[in-house]
């Protein structure tokens, strides 16, 4: 074992455990000793080598776990000069939630108990937009119905997250290209994240997650929709493994309608400036200074 | 010197395990509800926070208003230190011990209240400066973990200091103590207010989103954590030779009564300005006291809660009820059930009820979660039993060849 692949702050902790950890790594003769991988650190603390390294463990378990071998782990940084945002038409959004579930099967969220990351509010529209009249168990036969409207609600990546701030270990943490992120193999699950976020955009594994294996996205990212252990925290992130490779996410190619549009904030000729340019958009609570980077707005 | 360490240890341990048969049974039930609420928590660990009724609309619920509750009793200690060692009263600076003893014993319960209620126990090492990542100065739970584990420690040294000294029947070193007793009047007010702060500091969270907040917090601590204390007094007075005078005793339920007036004038305040507001936030508010539309299952606790601190008030606040022992002993219980009930129910769970998208989820603890409640009280009545048992001979003979 190489000194460099230990990582740095590992070394900083005592003399003694480093010691240890070298020499049962050595004795065991694999890349990263027990001591090391027992006092592992967060995962963009690591050098270069170490993460090439961890995202091969992090593979191997997914294959073994949900028996596939073609699951692969990126990951694949922010690009230069992006900044995404999302734009979302209320006029045009029927209700029909194709985008909860085209985000359940993007993301490898748990399907028992199920996990949805967007939430699609019906609204009345004797009231307008109130949450407190607000009701997402909807279910007509068809819609949408014509007293009603409809508000889907994921994570904002706010500009300023109340998330990030509260987190006790650094968990969870804003991109540069916008996007709030969880390090789920560093979350401890104490679900402050969730008491702070005013869009209710953070959910919690409650118990071990279940997707069949044949339903198992395989192109993943770290900090995106690998699949998630019990007792941590997750969220959407603008389908990550997709957007910074320049791809929609998942919930704005399903969209029947076209109410989704997504895009690099910082383009000036790119189809979010031009939308706030022609229409006049808003922000969910903006009293609260979260600044999201998720737009509503009526086209008609 | 590793000597005399050596015999107080073991002078200590024989002290604490050696008793009669009421104590036995005392133990043997302690230990049995230990083993029943470990066993839920085994379950819970292994199959996932599932077994709590906890879900993503009511995130923290009965397990986090435990542990503010117990932050609230153990920063009440502050109550017997302020007048024994501030005002040199020296009828509660015999006893003052005590309350050292219920903060080191509040603390281990609190803490463990955290430690079942987060997801990822093997990872609560992260927490840990240095070798972990906690995330100050911008996290609470993370400035949280760093003063109650300080307070902690304060309360510790001076413990042990004491009963070393006491247990080799020599003076305590002054000159040592006292500035960390001091020191522990801040640390006390510091654990409640950081704690308040995790509530008060959520904007997302309208109804613990109040300036108010941590000074109603440490009203209701110095109300409920020194009720433990008065019952344990008069059980002392009963039951040892530590003289424990009835003076002191009513002085620290004087103190009490202002707290409990404080209380009640602060929770008026907030009640006052969500009624007459009239805003969108009352639902939280409303959910409490009166339910919102069929949803009321928190309307008996908050009403219960409301009512026993009121009574207790009174009881406190008459003299004639106040030197009653009766009377006093069931204010006592009823300040401590009424801030229970309001830390432990009212506090947390209409917080989030309804939640941030508008809604109703309605919590209410599931057995496993009673359990694990249960188990994490019988571990800190131990602990506290022990520590007491370990303090009372130590004290008693201080107190006799004081008083020859």
């Amino acid at each position: 074992m190489s000194e460099k692949s230990i990582d740095r702050r590992t070394l900083m902790i005592s003399a003694g455990l480093t010691t240890m950890a070298g020499i049962s790594a050595a004795a065991s003769g694999k890349s990263a000793g027990w001591m090391e991988r027992l006092l592992k650190r967060r995962f963009v603390e690591l050098s270069d080598a170490r993460r090439e390294e961890i995202l091969a463990e992090l593979e191997e378990t997914c294959r073994k776990k949900f028996g596939r071998d073609d699951i692969t782990v990126t990951d694949t940084p922010a690009m230069d000069g992006v900044e995404f945002a999302y734009g979302l038409d209320l006029s045009r959004c029927v209700g029909c939630r194709r985008c909860v579930y085209a985000c359940v099967h993007e993301n490898n969220q748990s399907r028992d108990p199920q996990i949805h990351w967007i939430r699609v509010l019906e609204m009345k529209k004797e009231h307008g937009i109130d949450l407190a009249e607000s009701n997402i168990y909807y279910d007509p036969e068809e819609v949408p119905e014509p007293d009603s409207f409809y508000v889907p609600v994921a994570c904002q990546q706010c500009r300023k997250p109340a998330c990030t701030k509260v987190c006790p270990v650094k968990a969870t943490w804003q991109e540069p290209d916008g996007i709030v992120v969880i390090d789920s193999d560093w979350c401890i699950g104490c679900r402050c994240c969730m008491s702070a976020c005013p869009y209710g955009a953070r959910h919690f594994n409650w118990t071990e997650p279940t997707i069949a294996t044949d339903e198992i996205n395989p192109d993943t990212h770290v900090f995106g929709n690998r699949p998630r252990p019990k007792g941590v925290v997750e969220k959407c992130t603008f389908c990550i493994q997709r957007t910074r490779k320049g791809r929609y996410p998942a919930c704005v190619e399903i969209c029947p309608v076209g109410a989704r549009k997504f895009g690099n904030l910082l383009d000036e000729a790119g189809e979010m400036r031009y939308l706030m340019r022609e229409k006049r958009v808003f922000v969910l609570k903006e009293e609260l200074n979260t600044r999201p980077r998720f737009y509503y707005f009526y086209a008609t | 010197m590793l000597k005399d360490i050596a015999s107080f240890i073991t002078g200590s341990a024989r002290i604490a395990f050696k008793g009669g048969r009421n104590f036995y049974i005392w133990i043997g039930f302690l230990a049995i509800i230990c083993i029943w609420g470990f066993t839920a928590w085994w379950t819970q660990f292994e199959g996932g926070l599932i077994t709590t009724n906890m879900r993503d609309q009511v995130s923290w619920a009965f397990y986090i208003g435990n542990f503010t509750f117990l932050v609230g009793v153990a920063a009440a200690a502050v109550m017997l230190v302020i007048p024994a060692y501030i005002y040199n009263w020296k009828p509660i600076k015999e006893i003052a011990i005590f309350g050292e003893l219920l903060a080191v014993s509040a603390i281990v319960m609190s803490m463990l209240f955290v430690f079942v209620d987060v997801g990822r126990p093997d990872r609560v090492w992260h927490l840990m400066p240095f070798v972990g990542s906690i995330n100050l100065p911008s996290s609470l739970l993370g400035w949280d973990v760093m003063v109650l584990n300080a307070y902690l420690a304060l309360n510790l040294v001076i413990v042990i200091h004491l009963l070393y000294t006491g247990f080799h029947e020599r003076p305590y070193n002054r000159s040592f103590v006292v500035p960390l007793l001091l020191l522990s009047i801040p640390a006390a007010i510091g654990i409640h207010t950081v704690t308040a702060f995790i509530y008060a500091g959520t904007a997302a969270r309208p109804f613990w989103n109040s300036a108010i907040l941590a000074p109603r917090f440490l009203a209701s601590a110095f109300c409920s954590g020194p009720a433990v204390l008065l019952i344990l007094f008069q059980i002392l007075q009963r039951t040892t030779k530590i003289k424990i005078k009835d003076e002191a005793i009513w002085k620290i339920a004087e103190l009490m009564a202002y707290a409990m007036f404080l209380n009640l004038f602060l929770f008026g305040a907030e009640i006052f300005r969500e009624y007459y507001s009239n805003t969108h936030h009352l639902i939280h508010t409303q959910y409490l006291y009166s339910g919102v539309h069929g949803h009321d299952a928190l309307v008996p606790f908050a009403w219960a809660s409301l009512i026993f601190s009121v009574i207790a008030f009174l009881l406190f606040l008459i003299p004639a009820t106040r030197t009653n022992l009766v009377t006093l002993n069931i204010g006592c219980v009823l300040i401590f059930a009424g801030v229970y009930i309001e830390k432990g129910m009212a506090l947390v769970i209409p917080g989030m009820t309804p939640d941030t998208l508008g809604e109703f989820y309605e919590y209410v603890p599931t057995l496993s979660e009673v359990r694990v409640g249960a188990g994490i009280f019988a571990v800190g009545f131990l602990v506290f039993t022990l520590l007491c048992k370990i303090a009372i001979p130590i004290l008693q003979e201080a107190d006799s060849t004081k008083t020859p």
